[in-house]
């Protein structure tokens, strides 16, 4: 219960604090949202009283604090606000935008995981051997390559070049929202969810074969190893255990990562999800929007770490029956092991 | 020597150390009186070889990592070969606990590597190792891993802390058994050596210091060894402590067994151990039975005899066969005789360049 309201508080705080630099970051931008909406051509040619009635529209001269409390009397009346930009409630907005959004990093979150950590183990049974130097240098050449840069490479060589798949949107252009069939959907989930996965994969494969390194030369597989067990069933019993907790913290951790190569992304296959949406909010001056989307951004990857640190407490017995003794002291297995290992050295 | 045994040495392909040295003896064909000498090793009075051969024979065992120079500079460094076990000769005969003494960090541990055939992927292993007789190679002494030869680790930081104690003593069934026949046995064992069945459930950081000596040891007693190696199996227990958990070592070395036992403390050696192996710079200097130690007249290596002087009893006194060290090396009475050896290992290292000890 205690813990509960614990990470409440620090939900909340965090969201108050996201929310805030949003406005401060909008406010100190350069860019007037009437000039950035209207476009530079019809704002030259606009009569100086419809000029006024569009900045009051934007809001522009209304001063930071005063904009700031009023979204947040309305955020916390479960009102976040109407985009100016797509004329339409933001809440409707992120949830049109989220579904796209959420499936193709879902789909790239869980291929990036796999892969990654397949290759993780593997390079590291094999270390220093041909396999391991390959998959290493898969991973130092994509670990330094730039998301948006491998984006365009994969539309010019599958899109463009190959033709197998279409250049961009979620859905096929001039079909009707009706006709959309699930495959038409997944035909063009694949290039995006591809390049954010094949950039993932190398962050994880690269920690997962430290960590594997690290299960193979500990004391316990050395003692595993002198009672006959081989490397594959040492691995099967010992190191998926010990690999999970890094594997999950890893994983976790990677969404934010994952929201973040979603922006470009999305951006260079012009995506219609949460960071396209993002881009067009911050461009327009559109702080509802951005305010909105950087909030509902930070609750999942909030989310994500909450699930590692439950499923923390699942996996690790030393957590779990922690927990029942008493909360953040040092359970007294592992002082006494401390204390036997110490004299003897 | 036994003529009809020499040749039976020979017929099993065992080289022969023939010199006796000084202190040879008549030799018995299975049972030896105390101290004799033959194999370049003394005799303690329960060492036996009931067919003719050592239980384990280990000889001119040689261990080196090929690493990069440290002392080049570092974009130029080449790797070259550093040995830390250096030709290296110990055997185990059947009724015996032997003792390898040396300092900590010595590489002693390497010892215990090399012997039950596990390779660091960057180290170089030569010599030859016969187990009951039968020569083995690293193939058969990865089978004799676990079956036949067992490990007994230092502590439970050897065990799985995510795997409960039980599914880990019981380990994997190998050559077509079940894993019922585990349990029961390690069920059988658990009650043979005091643990209740509560502790199969526990995980290794519940465990007390006791309870897991004796669950590292049914680990290394699953598999019905012939031969326990005991790396350090009883760090941070003072003397009396450490000698009594070693009971169950004697016991199992009585049934007509084998233990090598790994320790740089040569009090609990000398209580415990009926022989002695003097493991100094890689190597074994001086393999001999626990009674030669009553004197330092009966010891032959100039270290051993410096080993004896630095015990309690003849009152931690260094006369190493590096005069620098008896020169300096007094510390006060204050001096442990774990650090008393590891102050006459320090002696020619160099880090004990200018005093024999670290104190």
């Amino acid at each position: 219960m205690k813990t509960t309201l614990k990470y409440a508080l620090r939900l909340a705080l965090l969201l108050l604090a996201v929310s805030f630099v949003v406005f401060a970051l909008v406010s100190a931008s350069p860019i007037d949202p009437v000039q950035a909406n209207v476009g530079q051509a019809a704002y030259v040619t606009m009569s100086e009283e419809k000029r006024a009635q569009l900045a009051e529209y934007w809001g522009a001269g209304v001063p930071f604090w005063e904009r700031y409390l009023n979204w947040l009397s309305a955020f916390v009346q479960g009102d976040m606000g109407t985009s100016l930009r797509f004329n339409a409630p933001v809440a409707e907005v992120i949830a049109t935008r989220a579904v796209n959004s959420l499936a193709l990093m879902a789909l790239a979150w869980l291929i990036s995981g796999v892969l990654g950590f397949v290759m993780g183990v593997v390079a590291a049974v094999f270390r220093g051997g041909l396999i391991d130097r390959l998959i290493k240098g898969y991973c130092f050449v994509l670990a330094s390559t730039p998301t948006f840069w491998l984006g365009l490479l994969f539309l010019m060589v599958f899109a463009v070049g190959l033709g197998w798949f279409p250049v961009g949107f979620s859905v096929p252009l001039g079909k009707a929202a009706a006709d959309v069939t699930l495959l038409d959907a997944a035909h063009h989930i694949i290039l995006p969810a591809l390049t954010l996965s094949v950039v993932g994969v190398a962050n994880i494969a690269l920690h997962t074969r430290e960590k594997t390194i690290d299960v193979l030369e500990s004391d316990y597989v050395r003692f595993a190893r002198a009672r006959g067990e081989d490397t594959w069933r040492i691995l099967r019993r010992h190191g998926l255990r010990n690999l999970a907790l890094p594997a999950l913290t890893l994983q976790f951790a990677s969404i934010s990562e994952i929201f973040g190569g979603s922006v470009l992304v999305e951006q260079v296959f012009s995506y219609p999800g949460l960071g396209n949406a993002a881009v067009t909010a911050g461009l327009g001056g559109d702080v509802a929007l951005l305010a909105g989307i950087a909030v509902f951004s930070a609750a999942i990857v909030f989310a994500g770490n909450l699930t590692a640190n439950i499923l923390y407490g699942v996996v690790d017995p030393r957590m779990r029956r922690r927990r029942g003794v008493a909360e953040g002291s040092l359970p007294e297995g592992e002082g006494r092991c401390a204390a036997e290992g110490g004299g003897t050295r | 020597m036994d003529s009809r045994e020499h040749e039976r040495f020979h017929a099993e392909g065992i080289p022969h150390d023939h010199d006796h040295g000084d202190g040879a003896r008549e030799h018995a064909s299975s049972r030896h009186a105390d101290a004799q000498h033959h194999h370049g090793h003394d005799h303690a009075c329960v060492s036996r070889h009931p067919h003719g051969h050592h239980l384990l024979q280990v000889e001119n065992l040689c261990v080196s990592f090929s690493m990069y120079d440290p002392d080049e500079p570092f974009f130029r460094a080449r790797k070259r070969d550093v040995k830390v076990i250096d030709n290296l000769g110990i055997s185990v005969h059947e009724g015996e606990i032997v003792a390898v003494v040396g300092a900590s960090g010595s590489g002693k541990t390497l010892l215990a590597d090399a012997v039950m055939g596990l390779f660091e992927p960057n180290a170089t292993v030569t010599g030859t190792v016969w187990f009951d007789g039968v020569q083995q190679d690293a193939l058969g002494l990865s089978e004799l891993r676990g079956r036949g030869l067992s490990l007994v680790p230092q502590s439970v930081a050897h065990l799985d802390p995510l795997m409960k104690v039980g599914a880990q003593v019981e380990g994997l069934p190998r050559g077509g058994e079940t894993r019922q026949a585990r349990r029961r046995r390690r069920e059988e064992l658990f009650s043979r050596y005091g643990l209740a069945s509560e502790v199969a459930e526990m995980y290794p950081h519940e465990l007390s210091g006791g309870m897991a000596r004796r669950v590292l040891l049914c680990c290394a007693l699953m598999d019905s060894p012939r031969v326990i190696v005991a790396d350090e199996p009883t760090p941070g227990l003072d003397l009396e402590l450490a000698v009594r958990a070693m009971e169950d070592f004697r016991a199992f070395a009585d049934a007509g067994n084998g233990v090598l036992l790994i320790t740089h403390d040569i009090e609990l050696a000398l209580r415990v151990a009926d022989r002695v192996a003097v493991f100094k710079d890689g190597t074994v200097v001086e393999e001999t039975a626990v009674a030669n130690f009553a004197s330092p007249d009966t010891l032959r290596h100039p270290f051993s005899r410096a080993l004896w002087h630095a015990l309690p009893e003849h009152g931690f006194e260094v006369v190493g066969e590096n005069e620098v060290a008896g020169a300096e090396g007094s510390c006060g009475e204050g001096l442990l005789v774990g650090d008393a050896l590891e102050g006459i290992a320090g002696a020619d290292t160099p880090c004990g360049e200018g005093a024999g000890f670290t104190c």
